[in-house]
């Protein structure tokens, strides 16, 4: 964590809100909140100057529970609601926040092109592999074989899409992967994530007890990254590649341009309106 | 069109259709053309037809001139010169003539077609292509555009100017091989009795030179609109290409999404931002963003679309005019979500409208649809410049430290609650789809979904259009009743059975959603009969009415799917047909 935070700044109790969560007891995306407010306190960001923004889900309940501007849209749609309020408002951090199925299934499209427009946001995706909200059906993370849904009773059957590679492919300047196990390193990579000048993305694996109780074997198998993060891509993909989906840290970043159109008045109206006259 | 009626003629108006293959030239003549004759000072119009294809497919202008405003073609054109006959018959229809029209084309482009040839029309052959060719880069379009400019009595120079000012940035190699053809179309003799010049005029006032999307675009800006969000859709694009470097010129963004959906979403969040918002788009990619809609609805984000119609449903007729999108503006959402829904009436009020829907939108927290269509959009007028719309309240923000805010508080009569802006001090919220309670915190408790349902309807209620909710001209017993494009030919329809001794009125209806009923009863008050005219399958509009039981009396519709626009004479005979 870089940076300390000032006696005068906010204390990350200050950052939540009186709204009681939906979520159910033991939830992972508790740790997420927990490490959303504890980031924002050592940052020391100004509540009126955030804004986060969720779909729908389990996890899009989030902004309700943050003190900061919040918006919870529609169903896989946070990182345009996002990308727009970013192209308006530049100077406000935008955190957007969701889970698999939001962002990677009905918000496949945005995900990709969110990644390649490199807006300065971060976006963290509270991974279950699990349709929650809903009551337990398959979403683009799940394992071929689960066959605990009645949607899908022999399993999806399909192999699960891999967040990260995707995001690689897509452009992200940063890729990490979180576990709410570790809220404290997760919450550092929020920090990260936060000051990383550009589309910064988080897979925080985020156990469903509800639906998903094998999930409490994670904390068994999840561990941090062999090496340091990579600014190469070949290299960050052959490290993809090579994991089985439960490693943690930051594995990626690098420096692009960040996507932010200037905004200047260099004309009034009625100069424009004199293209039409004849 | 029945031949025991006489539909009536316009004075003081030429029609004029340039034909070709895509690729042609047509539409280049044909703009060149509208320029020259609005320097002559007229008032003009210029409708194009356009193939799916990029190049090889069918290309035609349509351009009409009068002395007073035109905003629609005439039923017959005067002329019509074919610059080739490719793929003509698919849009033959589109092009009426009669047995005084003049058809001017290439004997070596072949055997006039029978689609043309039939009406009788009076034909003149001049050698287009090989006059074209003996010029070093000569083109049959602008050999085409002389021989115009001569029978509309246009001056040549006058003529050369225009080319001058149009090609000068490509150079004088484009300019003056155009320029010789011109004068090679000019000067070729021709039958004198063919000529059909316009009449001279003196004061030639300031005019505009202007698209329906580009009007669009200058009420979107003029609105207050800074950040437009948007996916390409045939036929909205060049509202958004007008307003890409515009908008930044006035300090704005556009942004070009990945889809409709994002684009609905993108400007839903501009908007949360406290910058007014706006989306252009066509039907696909209005059915697109209904889900959006309605969560601009619900969490009180006010947003504009500007929906350009064509002809559908699915991905229908792209390049074709159709008023067939009034069903979804109106009914398209889940839920009971009150919203507006504006019409233009012609190429020059896209520009109050979509300014007066921006107004409106943002007074009210609530999504404004705007139509037009691919007839007003991509023609063009000259036209007496578009008025500006009246400045509403805006939006109404909250105070900085507003004690105990809460976003949707019932607390405020009329139902506009305080819109916290992030960056506001002291009024964090979160905004939501979700049903909620006057702090925005979802709730699925009865109480609070009635309450806020009432209060989303509230506020759309409690608005007065005032005299802008319409176009009303005329009076009688006998009323057409309209919205959109097709206003343009029911004026015009009014005027000419006026000089029948047949008085019309006409209601052109432009505020559709929420309807003043009482300013909508006292317009059609004392009518006996009424038609409602609109260019659609269904009869969008004509059911609209019936289901808030406003019209009374005889009624019919006049109802006809694109892409064939409604033409004036239509309109009469319709009416001399039932009186």
């Amino acid at each position: 964590m870089s940076g300390k935070p000032a006696d005068t700044l906010l204390k990350a109790k200050d950052y939540k809100s009186e709204v009681k969560p939906v979520w159910c007891p033991g939830c992972g995306h508790f740790a997420v909140l927990s490490a959303t407010t504890k980031a924002l306190a050592h940052l020391g960001l100004p509540q009126k100057d955030v804004a986060m923004i969720s779909g729908i889900g389990c996890s899009s309940r989030l902004p309700a529970y943050v003190s900061v501007y919040g918006f919870h849209g529609v169903h896989g749609r946070a990182l345009a609601v996002a990308s727009g309020l970013k192209a308006a408002r530049p100077e406000l951090t935008v955190l957007v926040a969701g889970g698999d199925g939001d962002g990677f299934s009905i918000g496949g499209n945005h995900f990709l092109h969110a990644c390649r427009r490199n807006m300065d946001m971060t976006y963290i995706v509270m991974d279950n592999e699990v349709y929650g909200m809903t009551k337990g059906q398959a979403s683009p993370t799940t394992s071929p074989d689960w066959a605990e849904s009645k949607l899908t009773p022999h399993g999806p059957g399909v192999p699960s899409f891999n967040p990260a590679a995707i995001a690689l492919a897509s452009g992200a300047t940063f890729i990490a992967r979180g576990f709410t196990g570790k809220p404290n390193d997760l919450a550092k990579l929020l920090v990260d994530a936060i000051q990383h000048p550009g589309f910064s993305f988080i897979q925080a694996l985020s156990p469903c007890t509800t639906f998903r109780p094998d999930q409490n074997d994670w904390k068994k198998i999840v561990r941090p990254f062999e090496q340091e993060a990579t600014d190469d891509p070949v290299e960050a993909a052959k490290r993809i590649h090579a994991d089985d989906g439960m490693s943690t840290g930051l594995l990626y970043q690098t420096k692009v341009p960040v996507w932010q159109p200037e905004r200047s008045v260099r004309a009034q109206i009625d100069q424009l309106e004199l293209g039409f006259q004849v | 069109m029945s031949d025991e009626l006489d539909p009536g003629q316009s004075s003081h108006t030429l029609s004029v259709a340039i034909t070709g293959s895509g690729g042609s030239g047509a539409v280049t003549a044909g703009e060149m053309l509208l320029i020259a004759v609005a320097n002559a000072g007229f008032y003009g119009l210029m409708g194009r037809s356009a193939g799916p294809q990029i190049r090889g497919g069918e290309s035609a202008v349509m351009l009409r001139a009068g002395v007073a405003p035109v905003e629609c073609l005439d039923d017959r054109f005067d002329i019509l010169i074919a610059l080739d006959w490719l793929n003509v018959s698919r849009f033959a229809e589109e092009i009426p003539l009669t047995r005084d029209s003049l058809i001017i084309c290439d004997p070596e482009a072949g055997e006039i077609p029978p689609d043309i040839a039939r009406h009788g029309a009076r034909v003149v052959e001049l050698p287009l292509e090989a006059l074209a060719k003996g010029i070093e880069g000569g083109r049959t379009n602008m050999i085409a555009l002389g021989v115009l400019a001569e029978l509309l009595g246009i001056p040549e120079e006058a003529m050369l100017t225009v080319v001058d000012a149009k090609l000068a940035r490509k150079g004088a190699s484009a300019v003056v091989p155009s320029q010789r053809c011109i004068s090679c179309g000019y000067n070729e003799p021709k039958p004198q009795q063919l000529r059909q010049r316009l009449p001279r005029i003196k004061d030639r006032p300031a005019r505009w030179n202007i698209s329906g999307n580009e009007a669009s675009g200058v009420g979107a800006i003029r609105g207050g609109v800074r950040f437009v969000a948007a996916y390409p859709i045939t036929p909205a694009t060049e509202m958004l290409e007008w307003l890409a470097p515009n908008l930044e010129r006035v300090g704005g963004v556009l942004l070009q999404a990945e889809d409709e959906l994002a684009s609905v979403n993108m400007i839903i969040g501009g908007s949360f931002g406290g910058v007014p918002s706006m989306t252009a788009t066509s039907g696909p990619g209005l059915s697109l963003m209904m889900e959006g809609l309605g969560l601009a609805v619900a969490s009180e984000t006010p947003v504009v679309v500007a929906n350009v119609m064509r002809g559908g449903p699915s991905t229908g007729i792209p390049t074709k005019s159709e008023q067939s999108d009034l069903n979804i503006a109106l009914h398209g959402f889940h839920g009971d979500a009150p919203h507006l829904v504006l019409a233009a009436l012609n190429i020059r009020d896209c520009a109050f409208t979509t300014e007066w829907a921006v107004h409106l939108a943002e007074a009210l927290q609530t999504v404004a649809i705007v139509l037009s269509d691919q007839f007003l959009g991509q023609a063009r007028s000259v036209t007496d410049p578009p008025p500006t719309a009246p400045a509403g309240p805006g939006r109404r923000l909250a105070q900085p430290a507003a004690e105990n805010y809460q976003r949707y508080t019932l607390a405020d009569p009329g139902g506009i609650s305080p819109m916290a802006i992030p960056g506001t001090e002291g009024c964090l919220y979160t905004a939501d789809g979700l049903e909620h309670n006057e702090r925005g915190t979802p709730s699925s408790m009865p109480q609070d979904h009635q309450l806020q349902l009432e209060k989303r309807r509230q506020k759309l209620t409690a608005i007065d259009g005032g005299e802008h909710w319409a176009e009303v001209h005329g009076s009688g017993d006998l009323c057409i009743l309209t919205w959109g494009s097709s206003s343009g030919a029911a004026f015009e329809a009014a005027g000419r059975l006026l000089t029948m001794g047949r008085p019309v009125r006409v209601v052109a209806i432009r505020l559709l959603s929420p309807l003043p009923e009482q300013r909508m009863l006292d317009a059609i008050d004392g009518a006996v009969r009424t038609l409602v005219v609109e260019q659609n399958h269904a009869g969008q509009l004509f059911h609209y009415l019936h289901s808030l039981n406003l019209l009374h009396g005889e009624v019919r519709k006049l109802a006809k799917p694109g892409p064939l626009p409604i033409r004036p004479g239509e309109i009469v005979n319709a009416i001399l047909e039932w009186i």
